[in-house]
């Protein structure tokens, strides 16, 4: 069972790690084809994720890296020695019946292998290609190397975590890798919509740094227009609230081990249920310009609730009076625990020629007609070769035997 | 045709959006991919308006920058939609529409009898994509919910904060529960009209924010699928299993800057040792000799061996030292500049503004100017994620006033 809502889209994909495997993920889950170009001779290690932890047992080698399987369900494998002139063939042969070239090598490196975008519009003149990396391929940086934490840096997102007077917390985790896959999915459908309209095929750049920086619009116009930078005293403090203001809005200590509750007044009517429930009678805190000038002490007042209750029955308690509320969830409380996640079916298990059955992300949207569907896992190196080389472009099964023979797939 | 006025990838496609704070995002993209964005608010304006940052701090619904950024390149009309006429205009505008975007609490439009299942059947093309806190049916999904609990609730805020885990984890900043929400909001359009091309059909799309943070917390949740290990938060790095080390150091003129992975190769550590000499800086720094001791190295240091080895382990750490040593006697962009020119990936922590001002921005076209003739004067907004010299996005115009289109309706009514 496959989705039918991309099923008319074969994508020659170069894709790695997850700022541009996170891409082509998407479009796999809703059934394009996805053919996943790798490298025989290194095992197709550029995408370094192929090995690496986490593990689902002790086994390890380039079969069983968690994050790989996890990023690359539903694609075919193809290995294509791009060394030799019958790997580029090969690639030629797969790029013609292709809609779309993807990749997020560094800038220049597809240049390099033969298949720059003068390239690829010779073989099929319609490709719309998409290149993807930390400061896209246009520009004084595009030399630059990056990963999820220098594009979060550069792009002001880094900044924008964190406590007055303390460094940036930045984000946790690779925010951005996520968010360079999802726009670079977004480029490559936007590009494909426009060629099913007109005809014409193209060379979108994505700078996953560019892509990050419209996500701070007006934090960013506070500046272009009234001359108000973010560095500033006092700034940033992200568990407040920048825009609109509330007070309370922040994190609280719970009770138990790095137990948390996150809470917030959004008006005068929220603050009235939080002030009832926790027996808070201060007049300082009536409106919300008394409850911002006294910010400081009103936190204490709710920390003084917060820190004694367990944190989700705390967030019920104000659930319960329609004060939103949450517990911070640890990754078992929200994966193992938490009855909208299981209801969404927010964890499918895929199975992977190595390491079994593995539960992966799911896909935070249901469609009516044409919903996802992820049952198999990462391809193993090769997997789908005869599939591809055979089954799509024609090769026989003894050609195939002697590209293996000699180094090509 | 220049580049500047062609057409988006969406032109054509016309989307009927709800005003709302957690999908502005999501109309905003779309509307820079050219779709034609209708955003629907009531008569006195959406609530958003009466969001800061406002113009000159004067607080009006034609001055506050949230909605001027959220809703730049959109059309604007007003309806109250708890008026029957007004809903008779609302369903003539969906009959026109290619797609319905909003974010209401769940059954809100049933019981106006203006949701997709009411409106469907007379519209079998039609895509409806829904964006709320927990999905539309899931066992959650009637809490209250702001950008803070679903970050919370979903994950990212577990993995965000500092090494001390007395001081609370933290929410990054920019509402990006409600952003992350957005942008698969968006994705699902794009996909949902992929697939109509492909069958004719529309269909009903149920974007969850809760599940959307869930699964765009990296290792937070992969490392648990996988190997039932809980990533701990860091200040400034990765949550992991084990703790990591600083990449964060403090440049000569105050600005931080992530000081990426140590040199390991050869190459890097002669980078380095050139580096430090041309900045006069290798007599103050004592461990200098491990660092010409690097630079004879015949293979890449393995990281299994920092700890055990004591010659990679001092290698390894004066590697480490030294790159943070150079950025605290320079500046932060003679840092970056200076790694990344020599092969180093390194970063700058950039304030949201002094992102625009960056080269790299400058030379892609990022910061655009977008009139406000009401004001007489124009002012720089964020501009494209990619550039697509074809089907480019762009921001179109300024984000309407209340009910400046409603000349739509009229036509339609």
């Amino acid at each position: 069972m496959k989705s039918e809502a991309l099923s008319h889209i074969r994508i020659c994909d170069f894709t790695g790690q997850l700022a541009g495997a996170g891409a082509t993920r998407w479009m796999a889950a809703f059934g394009a084809e996805i053919i996943r170009i790798e490298d025989p001779v290194r095992l197709g290690k550029w995408d370094v994720l192929r090995g690496t932890s986490p593990f689902v047992d002790d086994r390890r080698g380039h079969e069983f890296g968690g994050c790989f399987n996890n990023h690359n369900v539903e694609k075919l494998g193809v290995t294509l020695n791009l060394r030799t002139e019958r790997g580029k063939e090969l690639l030629a042969e797969i790029i013609s019946v292709s809609d779309a070239v993807t990749e997020n090598f560094a800038a220049g490196v597809l240049e390099r292998l033969g298949f720059g975008y003068d390239r690829l519009r010779k073989i099929k003149p319609d490709i719309l290609y998409v290149s993807n990396c930390g400061f896209g391929h246009i520009g004084p940086y595009r030399k630059y190397k990056t990963w999820g934490p220098i594009v979060q840096a550069c792009c002001g997102l880094t900044f924008t975590s964190g406590l007055p007077d303390m460094p940036s917390a930045g984000w946790g985790y690779s925010y951005m890798d996520h968010h360079g896959g999802n726009f670079m999915a977004m480029a490559i459908m936007a590009g494909l919509i426009h060629r099913s309209r007109t005809g014409e095929g193209q060379w979108i750049d994505m700078s996953c740094t560019d892509a990050g920086a419209t996500m701070l619009g007006p934090v960013a116009l506070d500046y272009t227009v009234n001359g108000r930078p973010l560095r500033r005293d006092g700034m940033p403090y992200s568990n407040r609230s920048q825009f609109p203001a509330m007070a309370p809005h922040g994190i609280y200590e719970a009770d138990g081990h790095d137990a948390w509750l996150a809470l917030a007044a959004r008006d005068d009517r929220d603050w009235q249920a939080i002030a009832g429930l926790m027996g808070i009678d201060d007049s300082r805190f009536d409106d919300l310009t008394g409850r911002l000038a006294h910010e400081d002490e009103l936190d204490d007042a709710v920390r003084a609730w917060s820190s004694g209750r367990d944190r989700f029955k705390a967030a019920s308690e104000l659930q319960a009076v329609g004060v939103p509320a949450a517990g911070v969830a640890k990754p078992e409380d929200r994966i193992d625990n938490d009855l909208n996640t299981e209801d969404w079916g927010l964890w499918p298990t895929v199975t992977h020629g190595e390491m079994g059955r593995v539960r992966v992300d799911g896909i935070p949207a249901h469609f009516s007609e044409t919903d996802w569907v992820l049952e198999r896992g990462g391809p193993l190196l090769g997997q789908h070769n005869r599939q591809i080389l055979g089954g799509l472009l024609g090769h026989s099964d003894a050609e195939l035997a002697d590209l293996a023979a000699e180094g090509v797939i | 045709m220049t580049g500047n006025d062609l057409p988006g990838a969406l032109a054509g496609i016309r989307v009927v959006e709800l005003a709302g704070e957690a999908s502005a995002y999501a109309g905003l993209l779309l509307a820079g991919m050219g779709a034609e964005v209708i955003v629907v608010e009531p008569p006195d304006g959406h609530h958003t308006r009466g969001f800061e940052p406002f113009l000159h701090d004067e607080p009006d619904p034609e001055r506050s920058l949230w909605w001027w950024h959220y809703n730049a390149s959109k059309l604007g009309v007003t309806l109250d939609l708890g008026d029957e006429d007004a809903r008779d205009r609302f369903r003539s505008l969906v009959a026109t529409a290619d797609v319905v975007l909003e974010s209401e609490r769940p059954g809100r439009l049933g019981d106006l009898g203006i949701d997709h299942d009411t409106l469907r059947a007379d519209h079998p093309e039609l895509i409806w994509v829904s964006l709320t806190p927990f999905g539309r049916s899931g066992p959650r999904s009637q809490e209250e919910s702001i950008d803070l609990t679903v970050l919370a609730a979903g994950g990212p805020v577990w993995s965000c904060g500092y090494d001390d885990h007395a001081i609370p984890p933290q929410r990054g900043g920019g509402n990006q529960g409600y952003q992350t929400g957005s942008v698969f909001a968006v994705l699902s359009t794009l996909t949902a009209l992929l697939a109509r091309d492909h069958s004719g059909q529309g269909q009903f799309v149920d974007v969850s924010m809760h599940a959307a943070a869930n699964v765009t917390t990296e290792f937070g949740s992969v490392q648990w699928l996988v190997a039932g290990d809980e990533v701990q938060r860091q200040t400034g790095r990765h949550a992991a299993i084990e703790p990591t080390t600083f990449t964060r150091a403090l440049s000569a003129d105050g600005i931080d800057v992530n000081t990426g992975f140590p040199p390991r190769s050869a190459r890097d550590f002669a980078v380095v040792v050139e580096w430090m000499e041309s900045l006069g800086l290798k007599d103050d720094f004592e461990e200098f000799f491990f660092l010409e001791m690097g630079a004879q190295l015949e293979e890449d240091l393995h990281l299994s061996q920092v700890g055990q080895d004591p010659e990679v382990t001092a290698m390894f750490g004066a590697a480490r030292e030294a790159v943070r040593f150079i950025s605290e006697n320079i500046t932060a962009y003679e840092f970056f500049i200076g790694a990344q020119e020599r092969g180093l990936a390194v970063g700058i922590i950039y304030s949201p503004e002094e992102v625009l001002a960056d080269p790299h921005f400058q030379e892609r076209g990022f910061p655009v100017e977008v009139e406000h003739e009401d004001l007489g004067r124009s002012f720089t907004y964020l501009g494209a994620p990619y550039i697509a010299p074809k089907s480019p996005y762009r921001i179109r115009h300024r984000a309407p006033h209340i009910g400046e289109h409603n000349d739509l309706l009229e036509a339609l009514a």
